[in-house]
Parts: structure tokens; C-alpha cells; sequence
């Protein structure tokens, strides 16, 4: 039987941009420009990877998030994904993060899945919670940060790096997965892909869809709330020296001025 | 008087900084009660009382090393459910993060990651977060369930206020659900001698401009001479010049010491997200146009071969 493999993306707005909080406090998307989270890139590429080395594999794509979330979708379809789902909703904007675990537990178990595939955080909200959440709400092993991955025999396992140590990991399928940057650059979409990806089907899902009620996700439903967002102050302009020779000294004369010598 | 349950990050009963920080927290909110999970409780149970840990409840099973995060999970449900607690604090490592998210699932309360600060408010904890690419601070609140909040390193001084840190064993089932990944091997990474990167407080770090994995010795000699934590950016890390763990940018560590020296490093947004809160951040780079001294408190202009070095000589006369 075909290994079902979901990854799990993020359209996010551009980090090289100026993001800022719209007046409800929520991220905004209106004055950035969006992409698939780098970090969701290297998830996509391990699919693949997974997929190249099985017998016969499905990789479907799914996000949750607003109209231009399709980009997204279509980057990871241009990199070689089989197919999309796109989950969209007005009564999503503003869910957070335990919120948009639900939506993406009720939809990779309508999709059907073996393994589940996430980055390691998305680049914009970086909390890096999400995998382990749907593991919890799914039920299944949670195998996650690896900066290596292999599927075999039903199984998965993989090397989580950690600040004390070095783990191996190994559990049974069905699983979630996220991997780090450390897993392999990630793979650019090739003329022919990028046409192939237009032809690939996406499907548009709604909470409806899900058995999902309004009330569960959004702002309304979030669990946390945000209070308040200031934009960090710019650091005042400090002393800019060339060395001539010197610069070390008056480096450690100015450390020394701030007492860290 | 209400309880906040501190999950000890704790190599062996060597309880580890962040954790310390997190009991100083959570002594604005309610008196703290700390979770030690494994081996070494006895040996914890000193530096937790002496830092406020009004009780410590104890659990070790082989499950907490044999299978990951889950067990930890059960165990952490099981001090909740013991203490009704008014909120749960752990230290935003990796691990901490998975635990927490989990526990705030099975107990139905929202969660907040990455608090830089922590404040008693009318409504609940009020946690300060620092986002995109710190750029922005923000202030927020959990509003459903118990809070579950993990805290960065470096968010608070840790200051002793001793109480009686009385130990109890804490009953623990772990569920065969919780079993599912198995830790099959474990290499604990070796000891450099230097402080932990996201604790320290001052960190040196090296990036493009050390042009090679051979050069980063002048790095590392200007760290020990101010007995500082070395980082690296995702450029050299990429390069292979420097290991991931010591990676500072919103890929690897965010770190916010009281120093931070940037030695060959630009400065692009992904380097800035993990060092731009730091105190008194410092810059030494051959191009003056470098965003990173948009940043700094003083900046040299220069080649770090040349600064480096004279720097670590220097600092090394002024200590004697």
C-alpha cells in the first residue's frame, strides 16, 4: 500500500520585510509579501526524499491560512509534491497556535496519513510547538527536531540534536515528523515543475469540512490573547572606529569602560 | 497562598541556570513548586529550596530516558493534577516547549512560549514576548485554563530566597501512547569548558569573515581571555567552520547576554533575530556599509585578524 505522507506548511510574510501587528493585534498580512516559510522548505524537501526512496508514496501538502496561502502550496507542488489541501476560512483569522493544531489534526486525518511531515518552527510566529501538538491531538509518536530522517520497514528514524546530547530515535508508523535546517538544503523548483505544479489538484477545505465549529478557532476562540505590541525602540547610534593599528586597544578601552574587564 | 509548578531542566541533579530563573519568576506569581524529573533529585532539592521551592515533587522512571518527551508529559499531568497549580512555567529549550504544548492540550489551557519577562497581572501572568526578529515586544495573556508558559534564558537574575523545598515523590503512570518514540542511543556532547551559549553572559561570536573552520581558534581565544561562551553565525555554520549548536540567529540560539561581540559577521535579519536584544552588543568587520553596526554600542571597522587578537592580548594585560 502507498505511504501517505501530509507536510505540514506555513504561508508567512517575508522576514527580509517590515512586519508589523494589524490593529487587531493579529499579524499583517496586507503590507508584506508572503512565502512558504523557509524552514516548511526543508520539511517538503524530506518528503520528497522519503518518497524517492520508497516503493510507491503520496505526498499531499497542506495548509491552513488565508486565500494567498495557495502560494504556498503551489511553491511545495513546484518542488515536487503530488497534491495540495488548503484549509480556508474567514472564522480562521486570528486562531493560535493550539487552535490551528486542531484544524490540522481533523485535516490530516480526514486526508488519511502514515507520516506527517513539519518543519522545526515557522519563521514568523517561531514557537516550534506545532508538531508536538499533533502528535498529542493525533495520538501518535512524536519524533521531532531531527536533523536526520529515514523510512523504512514502517518505520521512522531519525537524529534529534540537542544542546546535552546527540539522540537516535526510532518509532512505528503511523508518526509526526518536523526536521531542522540541519537536514538538508532544500531542493529548487525546476522549470518543468514549476509547470507541472499548475495541473496538480488542490483542494479547498473549510471548517465545515472538518467538523470544525467558528467558535473553537479565531480570535474569539484563541486561548491566548495578545494585550499589547510596541515596536522595540532603535538602539541609539553608538561609536563606529577604522583601525589604524589601534582598534583593539580602544575596543578594550571601551570594554573596560563598561566594566566587562 | 496559590502554586506555580517550575519544571527543573537538570542534567543529573545538576540543575541547570534557566531553571533557577524560572523559580525567581515564579515567585511574583505564587509560591513555587518544583517538578525534578529522573535521577539526582536528592542532590537538586539543595539549590531549588535555596532558591524558593517551597516543595519539590520528585518522579524518576527509565521511561524519562528511554522514550522521548511523552513520558515527561504524563509525569507533568500528574504534579498538575496533585497541585492545581495557578500556572506552570518551563524553560523554553526544545524539550520544554514539546512538554509544555502537550500538557496545555490534555489540560485544555492555552500557552505562551518564549516569555522574556513575567509579571503578576489582574487577569493572570502577563508575559512579554520579543518578536519578529525582536523588532517588536509584545504583551500577552493566557486566557483559557491554567497558564502554560515557557520562559527564555537569561529572562531574569536568578536571587536566593530560601524556603523548605520539602520533597515529595510524585506517583507517576506512563500511558503505552506515551511509548511510541524510543531514544535507541544517546552521545551526550562533549564539554567544552566554556558557558552554555544561551546562558552566558557574554558570548564572542565569529561568522563569514573568519574565512574557515581554522581560523575560529582567534574566536575562541578572545572568549576564554573574557570567559565568554562562543557562537557562530548560520553562515560559518553552513560553511562547516563551526558546530549547529553553537548557531545564534533565528535557526539556532537566541541569546541575550550583557556582551555580545560580533567578529565577521554582517548582520543580515535571520543573525539579528538571536542577538539584538543583547546589553552592550559590539562589532568588529572589514566593510563599514555592514547592517550590523547599525546595532552596535561600538563598532571597529577592520580586519578581526588584526583586532581580534590585539583585543585578546589587551584583555589579558588589563586582568593580569
Amino acid at each position: 500500500m502507498s505511504l501517505r505522507i501530509v507536510v505540514c506548511v506555513k504561508y508567512v510574510p517575508d522576514a527580509t520585510g517590515d512586519r508589523h501587528f494589524a490593529e487587531d493585534l493579529t499579524v499583517d498580512r496586507d503590507d508584506v509579501d508572503g512565502l512558504l516559510s523557509e524552514l516548511d522548505e526543508y520539511a517538503v524537501e524530506q518528503a520528497l526524499q522519503i518518497k524517492e526512496a520508497a516503493d510507491d508514496a503520496e505526498v499531499t501538502v497542506l495548509t491552513v491560512g488565508p486565500e494567498d496561502a495557495n502560494d504556498a502550496l503551489r511553491k511545495a507542488l513546484s518542488m515536487g509534491a503530488d497534491k495540495g489541501i488548503h484549509v480556508e476560512d474567514d472564522d480562521l483569522h486570528g486562531t493560535d497556535a493550539l487552535g490551528t493544531s486542531l484544524v490540522l489534526a481533523k485535516a490530516v486525518e480526514k486526508a488519511g496519513f502514515d507520516l506527517v511531515v513539519c518543519g522545526m518552527a515557522s519563521t514568523d510566529g517561531t514557537m516550534g510547538v506545532l508538531p508536538a501538538l499533533l502528535a498529542e491531538r493525533l495520538n501518535v509518536p512524536q519524533v521531532t527536531q531531527l536533523s536526520e530522517v529515514a523510512v523504512d520497514g514502517g518505520k521512522v528514524t531519525g537524529r534529534r540534536d540537542g544542546d546535552t546530547a546527540s539522540e537516535q530515535l526510532e518509532a512505528s508508523l503511523p508518526a509526526v515528523v518536523s526536521v531542522t535546517d540541519q537536514s538538508g538544503e532544500a531542493r529548487y523548483p525546476s522549470f518543468k515543475g514549476i509547470m507541472a505544479a499548475k495541473k496538480k489538484p488542490v483542494e479547498s477545505w473549510e471548517l465545515d469540512d472538518l467538523d470544525i465549529d467558528a467558535d473553537e478557532v479565531g480570535l474569539e476562540g484563541a486561548w491566548t490573547a495578545v494585550d499589547g505590541a510596541a515596536e522595540r525602540p532603535a538602539r541609539t547610534a553608538g561609536t563606529i572606529v577604522t583601525d589604524e593599528g589601534e582598534g583593539g586597544k580602544q575596543l578594550a578601552e571601551f570594554l573596560a569602560g563598561q566594566k566587562f574587564i | 497562598m496559590a502554586e506555580v509548578l517550575v519544571y527543573v531542566d537538570h542534567v543529573d541533579g545538576a540543575v541547570r541556570k534557566p531553571t533557577l530563573e524560572l523559580l525567581t519568576l515564579a515567585r511574583r506569581i505564587g509560591e513555587p513548586v518544583a517538578v525534578h524529573l529522573g535521577a539526582g533529585a536528592d542532590t537538586a532539592v539543595a539549590t531549588l529550596a535555596e532558591h524558593g521551592a517551597v516543595k519539590v515533587l520528585a518522579a524518576d522512571a527509565p521511561e524519562f530516558a528511554e522514550y522521548l518527551v511523552a513520558p515527561k508529559v504524563d509525569a507533568l499531568q500528574a504534579a498538575y493534577e496533585a497541585v492545581s497549580p495557578v500556572a506552570v512555567l518551563l524553560p523554553s529549550s526544545a524539550e520544554g516547549k514539546e512538554i509544555g504544548a502537550r500538557l496545555a492540550v490534555r489540560i485544555g489551557s492555552g500557552i505562551i512560549t518564549d516569555a522574556v519577562d513575567l509579571e503578576a497581572g489582574d487577569e493572570g501572568p502577563v508575559a512579554t514576548q520579543s518578536v519578529f526578529a525582536a523588532s517588536f515586544t509584545t504583551k500577552s495573556r493566557v486566557t483559557t485554563g491554567t497558564p502554560v508558559i515557557t520562559v527564555k534564558p537569561n529572562s531574569a537574575a536568578p536571587e536566593a530566597a530560601p524556603a523548605a523545598g520539602q520533597v515529595e515523590q510524585l506517583a507517576v503512570t506512563v500511558a503505552d501512547s506515551s511509548k511510541g518514540t524510543k531514544i535507541v542511543s544517546r552521545t551526550p556532547r562533549e564539554s567544552t569548558g566554556r558557558p552554555e551559549l544561551t546562558e552566558a553572559a557574554i558570548v564572542v561570536s565569529g561568522g563569514r569573515g573568519v574565512n574557515g573552520a581554522e581560523n575560529f581558534p582567534v574566536i575562541e581565544a578572545l572568549a576564554d581571555s573574557l570567559g565568554a561562551a562562543v557562537g557562530a553565525s548560520r553562515a560559518a555554520v553552513d560553511a562547516g567552520w563551526y558546530p549547529h549548536t553553537n548557531q545564534v540567529g533565528q535557526t539556532g540560539k537566541s541569546v541575550s547576554p550583557q556582551l555580545y561581540i560580533a567578529a565577521g559577521i554582517s548582520g543580515a535579519i535571520q543573525h539579528r533575530a538571536g542577538m539584538q536584544t543583547s546589553k552592550t552588543i559590539v562589532a568588529i568587520n572589514k566593510d563599514a556599509e555592514a547592517p550590523i553596526f547599525d546595532l552596535v554600542d561600538y563598532g571597529v571597522v577592520g580586519d578581526l585578524f588584526n583586532v581580534v587578537p590585539a583585543l585578546t592580548e589587551e584583555v589579558k594585560t588589563r586582568k593580569g
